[in-house]
């Protein structure tokens, strides 16, 4: 008998049926939505611009006094406030600053809520019921509040800013992550896990947290804006970040004072500002529907 | 529905305990007085105010005296202003701030549920991108982006309206815009949302099916329903108006509270601190109350849960 050939056992990679994994579907889902595509590319623009447009722009000290306060021009494309400082460099600079803490802030909020919606969730019982209690009368709290007192109090300091936004934001992160803890608790991976024996901790951060990334990153994307508008806000007020330092809030506040004369102090920082916010809300939306998350909020 | 409002009404006189205790203390370990911003004022009188505001008595006796006549409704003297009772300076300049914070939600309410309803009847045409994009508009240019723009075009540019101050009607159109246009545009999200939801439900069809007209169907059947999440937004959304004022007061320079406020914390002024922080969370406190009930008296659905 002659031997036959029996089928290679080599699979031809385009042989492969390819499951697509759910980040691949979201990303395909969210490249299709025009908005959000170009809230986030918007959002690298300004952030890359943040980060190394000051090594190539004139420095945000630098003054000429004798321009003063100049309309735009060619040699300085969003003029110069009333030191003769040219105005795109500061944006730049107060730029790092807004997102900075737009960042750091975030995740404290995102930290505490996480670690504290997600053993509400876990424990269930007594425990959630009470932990639940307390975010449910802390959202009735008028927090701003407390945030201005914070910082006419103990100094104007920018990580007591960070501290004291991001304790602020994180009740809406703690409610979501508690809901979805509760709807995956009961699967069988989960089961699984537990029969292994890890621990608790094991199983909520390395088991559940990751299957629940999705609706942790939509809120995180809509978390910024919020946090970035409180620092802003406070800024504005004259409590946020301090001179020398500026902000994108300070150099609103500044503009404000000053618009009678130079409107562009206002119209520029305020433009930049809400465009940030614009994208990351897009941004925030077009993730939200890419990864099919309910929301709590519409 | 009694039981749970008597729930509630229980519910919020530790949440306020907690709130005036913590004010009250947090104050107190701050660094600096009320009297060491002014010009140096020698031992002896300084000595001499404290005893008269009872400032060298130890903390708790403080606390305990503080907390005795809050109980009589009376907020103390104010340190910065000589003569003057926190209640008379809140009694002063309380009804400004809330003249503004009504017609702010009155201006939020108007524009959110029109925009909101037009949006979801008109669902997916030009009407509804309009709608949409103004509110994404007016949720991502703040208040304190918006105020001066409006000031620099209607009131320097155009010279239509005063810039600052709070005497005529007149002067009420922009701080009241400005602040209710922010709210408008969550209200006519959350408007747009509710509806679609509703309009696609049976008693909806119903309603059709009898012959009624699109216009009873909307007002009539739908539009209870569809304000659901206007309504348990109410709450955030008057906390957001009450606190937002501080800067739109600053902005227009508005004699209200809220900017009261900024200024008491900045001089240390303990008293008048306390008062207005007292006072705006048990608002707070109290109409996040209504609005649970209301909540709950318009979708008895909730009350099983």
């Amino acid at each position: 008998m002659s031997p036959t050939t029996l089928p290679s056992a080599v699979v031809t990679p385009e042989q492969i049926e390819t499951g697509n994994s759910l980040w691949y579907d979201a990303w395909s889902r969210l490249r299709k939505n025009r908005l959000a595509v170009g809230g986030g590319a918007t959002l690298l623009v300004l952030a890359l611009l943040c980060a190394f447009g000051p090594f190539f722009a004139q420095s945000y000290q630098d003054q000429n006094l004798d321009l003063g306060a100049a309309g735009p021009s060619a040699a300085h494309w969003l003029g110069t406030d009333t030191l003769g400082r040219d105005l795109f460099s500061r944006i730049l600079f107060g730029g790092r600053i807004s997102i900075m803490v737009g960042l750091v802030a975030t995740f404290v909020a995102l930290a505490i809520g996480v670690t504290y919606g997600a053993v509400a969730g876990f424990f269930g019982g007594k425990i959630d019921a009470v932990m639940m209690r307390i975010v449910d009368i802390m959202y009735a709290l008028p927090f701003t509040i407390f945030v201005i007192l914070l910082m006419v109090f103990f100094g104007r300091n920018i990580f007591l800013l960070f501290f004291a936004i991001g304790a602020v934001e994180w009740l809406t992160m703690a409610r979501i992550v508690r809901g979805q803890i509760i709807s995956i608790k009961k699967m069988e991976y989960i089961e699984a896990a537990r029969a292994l024996g890890l621990g608790n901790r094991r199983i909520i951060f390395r088991h559940m947290i990751p299957n629940i990334l999705g609706p942790i990153i939509v809120y995180t994307t809509l978390t910024i804006p919020a946090v970035m508008l409180l620092e802003a806000f406070l800024s504005f007020l004259g409590l946020g970040v301090q001179p020398p330092m500026s902000s994108w809030g300070v150099l609103i506040k500044d503009g404000a004072e000053k618009m009678e004369e130079f409107w562009w102090l206002l119209v520029f920082p305020g433009g930049v500002f809400s465009l940030t916010l614009f994208s990351l809300n897009f941004l925030g939306d077009g993730l939200r529907d890419a990864l099919d998350v309910r929301s709590s909020k519409d | 529905m009694l039981r749970f409002t008597f729930r509630r009404l229980l519910q919020i006189i530790p949440v306020l305990w907690i709130i005036i205790t913590a004010t009250f203390f947090m104050i107190r370990f701050v660094p600096g007085g009320p009297f060491t911003a002014e010009k140096a004022v020698t031992p002896e009188i300084l000595r001499n105010l404290e005893a008269h505001y009872g400032l060298n008595k130890p903390l708790h006796q403080q606390y305990f005296d503080y907390m005795g006549s809050l109980m009589r409704g009376d907020l103390g003297p104010s340190f910065k202003y000589p003569n003057r009772t926190v209640n008379e300076i809140i009694g002063d300049k309380l009804p400004t701030s809330l003249e503004l914070g009504f017609i702010s939600l009155a201006v939020a309410l108007t524009i959110g549920i029109t925009l909101g309803t037009l949006a979801a009847v008109k669902r997916n045409s030009w009407l509804d991108y309009v709608c949409s994009s103004t509110a994404m508009i007016g949720i991502c240019v703040p208040t304190f982006v918006l105020g001066p723009l409006l000031v620099l075009t209607f009131a320097i540019r155009f010279q239509w309206l005063n810039a600052s101050g709070w005497y005529g009607p007149s002067d009420r159109i922009l701080p009241c815009l400005t602040l209710g246009c922010v709210y408008a545009a969550y209200i006519a999200r959350l408007t747009r949302g509710g509806m679609l939801e509703v309009l696609n439900q049976d008693y909806i069809r119903t309603a059709r099916a009898k012959g009624a007209s699109e216009a009873r169907v909307v007002f009539k059947h739908a539009l209870r329903g569809g304000l659901l999440p206007v309504v348990s937004f109410l709450g955030p959304g008057i906390a957001g108006i009450l606190t937002g004022s501080f800067v739109i007061e600053t902005i227009f320079q508005i004699p209200g509270l809220g900017r009261e406020f900024v200024n008491s914390a900045f001089n240390r002024d303990y008293t008048l601190v306390l008062g207005t922080v007292i006072l705006y969370a048990s608002l707070i406190v109290i109409l996040n109350l209504v609005v649970d009930v209301v909540q709950i008296w318009l979708n008895p659905k909730l009350k099983f849960e």
